[in-house]
């Protein structure tokens, strides 16, 4: 499992669209490791074929695909947005969060899920995630309990 | 009562919203078989409600199940509240 970790984080990223930002964000899980370069074309595709669901809370989208689209380790990336970009989600929009979601078909994939579920479910978490400027500060916020390091 | 959460692959966001939905239920104290799918395979199974974004209800129109929409997936409180409009 692999959740946000310091190479897998970009802070201020601009990009033209929500394809860019998809991209951009599924790299980072490439360049961990995490999926194949094959996932990340499935994932927007997905967004192609399915439309922006995944946004799902205001500014904060998921993009991911299967398992069997490349995935290898269950894992999360993180990126913020400098302009936030409209997805056309009617209640979402605009994008500012985006974390990309290595999908794996193991149990390590709901843990992340729990994980990346309970910093989102909490709004102060979410304020602080516009404010933070640098890794070990961002940590402090995804830090859950369980998982110090 | 089985209820159906759904999203466009069945595999990240589909099973956050079945967690909340689960939580949410046992706060409400309803007893319910709640699962996840993708948005196609969902309209051709037998469900009394699906639980999805607006984006996704527009594919759905076809199933007899009750349509449950929620926004923000991580807010439990909307999800309640959506719940238990719907659940009676």
């Amino acid at each position: 499992m692999k959740f946000i970790e310091e190479n897998m984080v970009l802070f201020d990223v601009q990009v033209e669209g929500p394809e860019e930002a998809i991209q951009k964000a599924g790299q980072l899980l490439v360049d961990s490791g995490c999926v194949d370069s094959a996932y990340v074309t499935a994932m927007i595709e997905s967004y192609q074929e399915n439309g922006p669901y995944f946004v799902l809370a205001p500014h904060i989208a998921l993009p991911h695909a299967r398992p069997e689209d490349g995935g290898k380790e269950a894992s999360v990336s993180f990126m913020r947005l400098t302009t936030p970009v409209k997805f056309g989600h009617k209640s979402n929009d605009p994008v500012e969060f985006v974390f990309a979601l290595g999908a794996s078909s193991s149990d390590e994939h709901i843990q992340v899920l729990q994980k990346l579920s309970s910093v989102l479910g909490n709004q102060d978490k979410i304020k602080q995630l516009k404010e933070v400027s640098n890794f070990e500060e961002l940590q402090k916020i995804l830090d859950v309990g369980g998982n110090k390091q | 009562m089985k209820i159906l959460c759904v999203c466009g692959l069945g595999q990240g966001t589909s099973l956050i919203l079945r967690m909340n939905v689960e939580t949410v239920l046992r706060e409400l104290g309803v007893e319910a078989d709640v699962e996840n799918t993708d948005v196609s395979a969902a309209s051709s199974e037998n469900t009394d409600y699906i639980v999805t974004s607006n984006e996704l209800a527009e594919s759905l129109t076809s199933s007899s199940a009750k349509i449950i929409i929620v926004n923000n997936y991580f807010d439990n409180n909307e999800i309640k509240s959506a719940l238990s409009e719907h659940l009676s």
